[in-house]
């Protein structure tokens, strides 16, 4: 057991120079298996792992002091000791790493790639970039041994309209034994178009990484750029992005507790809640100029002020929902039915949601108090009420309870914002230090924590930018949570996840 | 739940008026669709959506063509499940490689006569992933396209004139 602080365990590596707002530190392979070991008995949390040509980050938080860090490995020889190997999260990042950049986590326990399908033209786009080998022999899955199993294989292209990614069920009659996912299907290249696009470009792909969080992205990305360049947006700035980001959560909520109601065969719920949703994207078009707010955040500031009939807009929008959406609740709560799927349905330990530091509704539903508009305190939260609900229950009724709370609390952050909307301009040009800087950003999506990497070049276009999505670490845990559940639960499980494609395949 | 669908008897419908069809989509409709094709769909049509890479924007957008204020069925348009039971693809995505196989096999499932509805800015040429080593970059470079919807995404409006100029050519 490690007794050591992250503060005291970094101090004995190089600080990196240029790295805001948390520090960077390159460390030797005896540091990195130390963090390697704290992330293992769980006193840090894993909160992005990703990498360079011949070099390999970790970002680490330390839940008792709130210090959050980035340790980083020079790979000389193509190689690291495997984070995987002690401390499962890792495992698909680290797949991800060999597939991206060819570096090799040694230990690791699971080597099968997982974005490269084979498909590309190019193998390690993100390191030395080689023509592929073929054939690329077929994808193994892990294999599953007993009586009276089959499998049921789902996707890429599934029966809804939802993104694509395959699903390999093994059930025993009606109960799952397995869920085993494989994910990459809509992989961009994000990361490789990233690097060396200037800003303005950088900001829109960085809005597009998951078009559901798009603010959160922009967001994420904006901040990391302010946080290496350090410049300091007008005030009005953070408080309209705020009200950007509440006013994506809470169409994202609403329209989600239908759903999920949905998928237990109960339309009237997302009948209604699609129309709160419909009316939440409007009132964004009539404010911000667009449905879904893209393009509304860069660095910098916010694209667009709050018209002066804005705030009529959305207090007339909160007081709509206030009417609706109560009775909605109640409708849900009183459906005996719906709870029957609903309740102990998709249950999630504790023990794994801490494990892997999973964050947003699936986190706080499992009792992890991780939101980082509060953790963080980011502005401006800081100077807002708000509380964060918390559950222990863990199954797909806590999730859409954690998620109607959630509702209220947007809506009375929405209104705070109004009544405190600091005035004057909305952006402000940012400094050029005319060398390379670092930046960083840990954000709360409707989803979850949003990781944003960046590395500047000292003309101001993008030298390395990483996205790290919420759903990395919430995918993994979607598969214990269906075990033992019958076949017919999974699209409830799925839903009350909504796990990212986009956002986790990059 | 009574009182849920009894307030729905007295309230009027939140349900827009139908858009004219999108002039742009009928001249490039036009010259594709073959009087045969129209007369044995008639005016319904099944829609298989997919996904082939897109970023989410144009999957929620098109969720919300079939919330009330904008009521697809209307028109006879209605999702389907399998393109097996489809007479139109609605693709999204600038198509990833590792997508590609997926959409090549969904068209070739889906019976004829069929039409392709290429949506976004990605589905036209890649959008802003165009060039990226993963991605094939548009839908007419895996499969023939009839139609395009722009937009970063299409608002549910501009999906609606791009589909109703499908029910109108002739």
């Amino acid at each position: 057991m490690n007794t050591q602080s992250l503060q005291a365990v970094l101090d004995a590596g190089h600080p990196v120079a240029d790295h805001r707002p948390w520090p960077r530190v390159v460390v030797t392979p005896g540091i990195w298996n130390t963090l390697i070991e704290g992330l293992a008995s769980n006193i840090w949390t894993l909160l992005g792992l990703w990498s360079e040509a011949q070099i390999v980050h970790l970002a680490v938080r330390e839940e008792a002091s709130g210090m959050l860090s980035v340790a980083s490995l020079p790979c000389p020889d193509g190689c690291f000791p495997s984070v995987g190997r002690r401390h499962p999260p890792a495992q698909r990042l680290e797949r991800t790493i060999t597939d991206l950049t060819g570096l090799h986590p040694v230990g690791a326990p699971d080597v099968r790639p997982w974005l490269d399908h084979g498909r590309w033209p190019v193998r390690h786009p993100l390191g030395a970039a080689t023509a592929p080998v073929p054939p690329v022999p077929p994808y193994p899955f892990l294999p599953v041994e007993g009586e009276s199993l089959h499998q049921i294989p789902v996707g890429p292209v599934h029966a809804g309209i939802i993104e694509p990614g395959h699903f390999r069920f093994t059930a025993n009659g009606e109960a799952v034994a397995r869920l085993e996912q494989r994910l990459g299907y809509v992989h961009k290249g994000i990361e490789s178009l990233l690097k060396g696009a200037s800003l303005e470009h950088a900001a829109r792909l960085a809005g597009r990484v998951s078009g559901d969080s798009t603010v959160a992205y922009a967001l994420a990305f904006a901040r990391a750029v302010e946080a290496a360049t350090e410049t300091e947006i007008p005030a009005r700035a953070h408080w309209l992005r705020a009200l950007m980001a509440e006013l994506e959560r809470l169409a994202h909520h609403c329209g989600d507790i239908g759903a999920i109601c949905n998928d237990a065969a109960f339309a009237l719920m997302l009948a209604h809640c699609a129309v709160l949703r419909e009316q939440i994207l409007r009132a964004s078009a009539a404010c911000f100029g667009h449905r879904l707010l893209m393009d509304s955040v860069i660095p910098g500031g916010v694209a667009t002020d709050l018209p002066a009939d804005g705030p009529d807009i959305l207090r007339s929008l909160v007081t709509g929902i206030r009417r609706q959406f109560p009775s909605l609740v109640t409708l849900y709560d009183n459906t005996a039915s719906l709870q029957d799927r609903t309740v102990k349905t998709g249950f999630v330990k504790p023990a794994l949601i801490r494990q892997f530091g999973c964050g947003g509704y699936v986190g706080r539903a499992g009792g992890r108090a991780f939101d980082a508009r509060r953790t963080l305190g980011y502005p401006p939260y800081d100077a807002l009420k708000f509380e964060v609900p918390l559950r222990t229950d863990s199954d797909v009724n806590g999730r859409v309870w954690l998620r109607i709370c959630e509702v209220e609390q947007s809506l009375a952050l929405i209104e705070q914002i109004l009544q405190k909307l600091p005035s004057g301009p909305v952006s402000v040009a940012l400094n050029t230090l005319g060398r390379p800087c670092e930046g960083m950003a840990l954000i709360e999506g409707f989803r979850g924590d949003i990781l944003v990497w960046l590395r500047l070049n000292g003309d101001g276009t993008v030298a390395r930018c990483h996205p790290r999505d919420p759903s990395w670490f919430q995918w993994p845990l979607l598969e214990a949570a269906i075990e033992g559940n019958i076949v017919a639960d999974f699209p409830l499980c799925n839903k009350s996840f909504n796990g990212s494609y986009s956002g986790h395949d990059l | 739940m009574r009182k849920f669908l009894l307030q729905n008897l007295w309230r009027p419908p939140l349900t827009v008026p139908a858009p004219a069809p999108s002039g742009q989509a009928l001249a490039e409709l036009g010259a594709k669709v073959d009087q045969a094709a129209r007369q044995r769909l008639g005016r319904s049509l099944a829609i298989r959506e997919v996904d082939a890479g897109s970023c989410n924007g144009c999957e929620l957008e098109i969720h919300a063509l079939n919330n009330a204020f904008y009521d697809l069925e209307r028109f006879g348009f209605h999702f389907v499940a399998s393109p097996r039971h489809a007479d139109v693809l609605l693709v999204t995505g600038p198509v990833t490689m590792n997508m590609r196989e997926a959409l090549e096999r969904t068209y070739a499932a889906t019976p004829d006569p069929k039409w392709v509805v290429a949506v976004g800015d990605c589905g036209r040429d890649g959008g802003v992933f165009a060039r990226s080593y993963a991605c094939a970059g548009g839908v007419a470079e895996v499969i023939p396209v009839d139609l395009h919807i722009p937009g970063c995404p299409p608002a549910p409006m501009q999906l609606l004139e791009g589909l109703l100029a499908l029910l109108q050519v002739n």
